[in-house]
């Protein structure tokens, strides 16, 4: 049986993992590689590393992280952050990752999905989506907004039509974080997520909000998500993704296990 | 020396890093003639089905026929699995090389995602040397839309929408759905049950 997978995410910064303060320290910034092959070997489904520094003179480093981090990963690995061009995905790729995930680049220019998906394969293309509620519309799920710029700009889309004009342009995956859920540890917006989730064909990787093994297993279920993600599986009481899945499998929910 | 066929379709990166991680020295080739010092192929694949007419070009296709036919060990992974079969409806005009006599057809539309993407278990594994150490629930990464239906060559089943061919195998020749460069422990496994059962 097709299993959910649980993602976990490294926000990378100058070469180096980093959190948000607020969270019990488990795990300190890391290694990015070490960190990555850690996650792995604890039951992690797939691995995205998203580089928030994505200046020009970080790009060096981060392709130098891919490439450490890559070298003994043997489950799936996607990049975010600043990729642009094709030739910015080409680097990533030839570093080791086996998807990008692009954000404002593909708002920009859509084109780039079809490009890059012509070249590697649309399961090689995430489109992440940062995405609010629109709360001052009749339906505020269905009029969702996308957001850039960290959750600051409103892009003038609503989540759903971008969602499907990606899919359209050929994109493999839609990583779907909320904005308003993110950082909070109440849980993930199931209503936005399963609202994109059937508007699509494409998997949906649900993020933002995680806090509690319940909530993944809402997601899973009432969110209708294909993946979810947490940027540290630690910071909420469970020890590793493996643990995560086997407190999911006990509720029926599928997934990797043993893994 | 084992040759990792490079048709320009796709990344060729986690293949033959995995392949490396294994001990394995990789010769990376889109030259026809380097196939006959071959003495294992693997034919990564990604993407759409169509990439695989420039093995046509340049007359890879041949050359792969005729290393086959000396006995030399082959691997398809993903739309290199499915380019063994006859065809694929992603592809109407474009012939695959005919070792396996069926067609490679869409998931259906009913409802369930597709692609087909994420770990899913490998059901009913045939006795081969290839699945040595991997047992029947074990799981693999998938991400495609196009499987091949069960056939006399299914060495293993998945179900989705109905079972299909997550693996097949003839003599030497052998082919995978998913990605065993991506599929953790399982897939390394199989990967190096390739490279075993290819050196005797």
């Amino acid at each position: 049986m097709l299993t959910r997978r649980v993602i976990a995410c490294l926000d990378v910064r100058n070469g180096r993992v980093v959190k948000g303060v607020q969270f019990v320290n488990l795990i300190d910034a890391g290694d990015p590689a070490e960190l990555a092959h850690r996650h792995a070997e604890d039951g992690a489904d797939e691995i995205v590393l998203l580089d928030i520094t994505a200046t020009h003179e970080g790009r060096a480093t981060l392709l130098e992280t891919v490439r450490r981090a890559a070298q003994q990963l043997f489950i799936p690995f996607t990049v975010g952050g600043g990729i642009r061009t094709l030739e910015d995905a080409a680097a990533v790729f030839d570093a080791g990752a086996d998807k990008v995930s692009l954000n404002s680049a593909a708002l920009q220019n859509p084109e780039l999905i079809t490009m890059i998906g012509a070249e590697y394969g649309a399961q090689a293309v995430v489109v992440a989506i940062d995405a609010r509620r629109n709360v001052g519309a009749a339906d505020p799920v269905r009029d969702a907004r996308v957001f850039t710029h960290g959750g600051r700009r409103d892009a003038g889309r609503t989540v759903i039509e971008w969602a499907r004009d990606a899919e359209q342009h050929g994109a493999g995956e839609i990583l779907l974080t909320s904005m308003d859920a993110d950082g909070t540890r109440a849980g993930f917006d199931c209503e936005l997520t399963a609202a994109v989730s059937r508007a699509v064909q494409i998997p949906v990787i649900a993020s933002g909000g995680a806090g509690s093994v319940q909530h993944f297993a809402e997601v899973f279920t009432a969110g209708c998500a294909d993946a979810a993600l947490a940027a540290s599986i630690f910071h909420f009481g469970v020890s590793s993704a493996r643990v995560l899945k086997e407190q999911l499998a006990a509720q029926k929910i599928p997934v990797r296990i043993p893994c | 020396m084992l040759t990792v066929i490079d048709y320009k379709a796709g990344n060729l990166t986690s293949v033959v890093k995995a392949l490396h991680f294994l001990g394995t020295e990789v010769f990376v080739t889109s030259q026809a003639e380097a196939m006959e010092r071959a003495t294992s192929m693997v034919l990564p694949g990604v993407g759409h089905f169509a990439a695989t007419a420039r093995l046509e070009q340049g007359g890879l296709a041949e050359a792969i026929r005729r290393a086959i036919a000396r006995g030399v060990p082959f691997l398809g992974i993903c739309v290199g699995m499915q380019w063994l079969y006859a065809g694929s409806t992603e592809a109407p005009g474009h012939p695959g090389l005919g070792y396996f006599q069926q067609t490679v057809s869409r998931f259906p539309a009913n409802g369930q995602k597709v692609p087909h993407v994420g770990w899913n278990q490998l059901n009913e594994l045939a006795a081969t040397p290839l699945l040595k150490g991997v047992a029947s629930g074990d799981f693999a990464y998938f991400t495609h839309s196009w499987r091949a239906p069960v056939g006399t060559e299914t060495i293993v089943t998945t179900e989705y929408m109905g079972p299909f061919a997550a693996a097949c195998q003839r003599e030497r020749v052998c082919g995978v759905q998913f990605h065993p460069e991506k599929s953790g422990a399982t897939g390394l496994q199989i990967l190096r049950n390739f490279l075993e059962f290819s050196a005797c």
